[in-house]
């Protein structure tokens, strides 16, 4: 059965949203993953943008930096500090785009859980305000806002937002 | 509203499980408020108040029927919600997907240093 792989997006009140995936890997692995710069380097960052600078003090009050580049020659550079470190299994951290600084900071905690070798991850972020997350995603990717309004069904599903 | 106050009252909306479950009923078509207060344990003026939020979200609205004013689903503004949570998927899809590759490298370096050492 082959459970990983499925990233399920779903919003929590009206502030948070809760990101769910299953990766095929022990927890310490996932954590390096996600701390280490010269790993991070290999897989952050939407379709069609590397993450070229990474700089990441991995200990409570430390800061981190990424600067991205994408298509386009657009450059995208974010920056936050590390509140909660608990290696392999949780990790609290504020989140900011330069480009949107004066909207304040996200705070991202992630959680790893392992089961049978395979890694859950939860990440929860609670933003500032979804004004920061759109302008960040409408300038990070060519994302055409989907004007499809047939598919009620499929809306009303992917809206369904925890309780 | 511009799209991100109006972003914000969907999801300030859709926080409600009383309100999805008004929205899950009207998406099979108009309903008026006391059928759609039945299913509820709730009195009237409290599925009311529901219905006010979802209106001024504008998630529903009251058909012209002015005897019963059935209420009706309003897909634009849940689509482009829908549209928006699409969007963060996508950056990070792509991400996790690297990912995946990179964890089956680090996995498979761990088996063959665990192997050397034997």
């Amino acid at each position: 059965m082959k459970n990983t792989g499925t990233l399920k997006v779903v919003t929590q009140g009206d502030r948070e949203i809760v990101m769910t995936r299953v990766f095929d890997a022990p927890r310490d692995l996932v954590f390096d993953a996600l701390t280490k710069p010269e790993l991070l380097k290999r897989w952050f960052g939407p379709h069609g943008w590397t993450l070229t600078e990474c700089e990441v003090d991995l200990r409570v009050g430390g800061a981190w930096r990424f600067f991205s580049h994408g298509p386009g020659g657009r450059t995208m550079g974010m920056r936050g500090v590390y509140r909660e470190i608990a290696r392999p299994e949780r990790i609290q951290y504020t989140e900011s785009f330069d480009e949107f600084a004066q909207h304040g900071s996200a705070l991202i905690t992630t959680t790893l859980v392992e089961h049978n070798g395979k890694t859950t991850l939860t990440c929860v972020s609670l933003a500032p305000s979804l004004e920061v997350r759109d302008a960040v995603i409408q300038s990070g990717m060519e994302h055409g806002a989907a004007e499809t309004y047939d598919r009620l069904a499929g809306v009303l599903e992917a809206l369904r937002v925890r309780a | 509203m511009n799209r991100s106050d109006r972003l914000d009252a969907t999801f300030a909306a859709l926080a409600d499980p009383t309100r999805r479950a008004i929205l899950a009923r009207l998406a099979l078509g108009e309903t008026s408020v006391s059928e759609l207060a039945r299913p509820f344990a709730m009195s009237q003026p409290a599925i009311s108040k529901h219905l006010k939020v979802l209106e001024r979200a504008g998630l529903i609205s009251s058909a012209q029927d002015a005897q019963r004013r059935p209420r009706r689903i309003e897909a634009k503004p849940l689509a482009e919600a829908s549209g928006w949570l699409d969007g963060y998927r996508e950056f990070w899809e792509a991400s996790y997907e690297r990912l995946d590759a990179l964890l089956d490298e680090l996995k498979t370096h761990r088996k063959n240093r665990a192997k050397s050492r034997r």
